[in-house]
């Protein structure tokens, strides 16, 4: 079965890629569809509709991501970029800004992300690579001083830094996942964000239940009272198992996988982990929280853990290949 | 779809886009019947941050108040507040001969539903300024007209005074319990009253 698929055209593996995608989607969407219809008791709900708000924010997921690979360099960079900038949007609105920032915000949004998703979709992957960390480094805090606040000066520019860190360049490097080109393995770019999104999915998921289950004790109290290392070490193997089989659908052998899907596996955990502490203090659960001003969606909570494992995933694949 | 329809659902776009134009029914839900809401005024986006939290079906006949020396000025601010907003024209300059609420009754009479920032003018402290005495007038002369608080919260953050471009910040109109004139109350208790609700209102978390 395998061996006959390798015969089959790029794009047609791509396409059975979604076609199982989603039928796994839809599947689980049935089964939880049918348990909400039994009679439940109000804790009983509550896990229903996280459940169904997972599920749901899955699914747009991978809908994001079909669209992104469906549409070609130009629609997965524009998808990717709308993404940036409403997380980054999110971002913003939890972190307290001054009068004094709003040239910088203003260059964040407006001219960071297309330039930058500009580079993406133009494969300029060095300057992409360089463009925030050294070019926008400078500028922002330097659009900040013009503005003559000197007030928490510092503490508000890492603040946006920060933001554009994460919201912006991080998310950057999965289309420019998409975009990478190596020899013998051209336009499967999708089976590499495939493959970063479910070994970051699984090391999390397994580190989420053994960290509860094992009880052991937390590396952090006061920012996650599960988190142990334990949890983090097992979430971690995981990644590295489910990243081994799924070697074929990536340009390297299974040995390989898996050390590429631990690296994976455990920056998006530890992605999430920083997210945690961050939302700890900005006094929120999650980062569309109903009682807090925002109302959003909680894309940033979604995004988090690929923002941080997209980069280092990159870089080692594409540092790998050279 | 005529262009000034495409500019509403464009302008409605746009806003949502930049602030999210969250609307939070709190109070009372989204209906078609007549209303008067009332609102803190922070930002010239207040009313478009109103108009895009509205549900599509009930913009069309909620209006706003334009001064008319400024919004008549040029062709496309006429253009933008007559036929895209339809909003009901004031006059600043009092005269004597002509009631000033004149024109908003008219609207009201009409059956549409209007949306006022009693505080007369924009205010950049934290609270809401004293409000002035036309919410009263219209509360007494329309005693059946529900009058809807609303709290629009951090877009001061979104377009500071001063500057043109906003800048992307989620932001949240939220609609409380609608108030009526109570038989006998006066005019200070009643305007107290009613900026007591609109504040009532602002999230606690921030």
């Amino acid at each position: 079965m395998l061996l006959g698929l390798r015969d089959w055209s790029v794009s047609a593996q791509v396409a059975l890629l979604f076609v199982v995608l989603f039928g796994v989607l839809f599947a689980v969407g049935a089964v939880v569809a049918m348990m909400s219809l039994r009679e439940l008791d109000e804790a009983a709900r509550g896990r229903q509709q996280r459940r169904q708000r997972d599920l749901r924010a899955l699914l747009v997921g991978a809908t994001v991501f079909w669209v992104a690979w469906a549409s070609g360099p130009a629609g997965a960079t524009l998808a990717f970029a709308l993404l940036s900038f409403l997380a980054l949007r999110e971002f913003v609105t939890l972190a307290p800004t001054r009068r004094g920032d709003h040239r910088s915000l203003i260059l964040a949004f407006f001219v960071v992300i297309p330039v930058q998703y500009l580079l993406v979709g133009l494969r300029a992957f060095d300057l992409h690579t360089v463009f925030i960390p050294v070019y926008v480094f400078l500028a922002i805090p330097v659009v900040s001083a013009l503005a003559g606040d000197p007030e928490r000066f510092l503490e508000r520019n890492a603040k946006i830094q920060w933001g554009i860190m994460v919201c912006v360049y991080g998310l950057s490097h999965a289309p420019a996942l998409l975009l990478l080109e190596f020899r013998g393995y051209e336009d499967r770019g999708a089976f590499l964000v495939f493959f970063l999104v479910v070994v970051s999915v699984a090391a999390q998921v397994v580190q989420e239940l053994a960290s509860r289950r094992l009880r052991r004790r937390p590396l952090a109290r006061h920012i996650d009272r599960d988190f142990s290392a334990r949890g983090f070490a097992l979430g971690v193997c995981a990644a590295a198992l489910v990243g081994a089989a799924l070697f074929w659908i990536t340009p390297v052998d299974a040995r390989r996988a898996a050390v590429m899907a631990a690296v994976a596996g455990g920056c998006g955990t530890l992605g999430e982990f920083v997210m945690r502490a961050l939302k700890k203090d900005a006094g929120v659960r999650w980062w569309g929280n109903q009682s807090s001003l925002t109302g959003a969606v909680g894309l940033l909570d979604r995004v988090a853990p690929l923002c941080f494992a997209a980069p280092v995933f990159f870089h080692s694949v594409r540092w790998y290949f050279r | 779809m005529s262009t000034a329809d495409a500019m509403g659902v464009l302008l409605a776009f746009v806003a949502r886009l930049i602030t999210g134009a969250q609307g939070h029914w709190k109070g009372c839900a989204p209906q078609a019947e007549q209303r008067i809401y009332f609102a803190n005024h922070q930002s010239h986006l207040d009313w478009v941050l109103i108009w895009a939290a509205l549900p599509r079906e009930l913009r069309a006949s909620t209006r706003p108040i334009a001064a008319r020396d400024y919004w008549t000025k040029t062709a496309f601010k006429r253009w933008l507040t007559s036929a895209v907003f339809n909003a009901v024209y004031v006059t600043r300059l009092r005269s004597d001969d002509q009631d000033p609420l004149g024109p908003l009754a008219e609207a009201l009479e009409h059956g549409d539903s209007l949306v006022i920032f009693p505080e007369g003018t924009r205010s950049h402290r934290d609270e809401p300024q004293p409000f002035k005495s036309g919410l009263f007038h219209l509360a007494e002369k329309f005693a059946q007209v529900p009058l809807v608080p609303a709290w629009i919260d951090n877009v001061q953050r979104v377009m500071p005074k001063g500057e043109v471009v906003p800048v992307p910040i989620l932001c949240t109109v939220t609609f409380g319990a609608p108030i009526r004139l109570d038989a006998g109350e006066d005019k200070r208790a009643f305007l107290e009253r009613a900026r007591a609700a609109v504040l009532a209102l602002r999230p606690a978390l921030r």
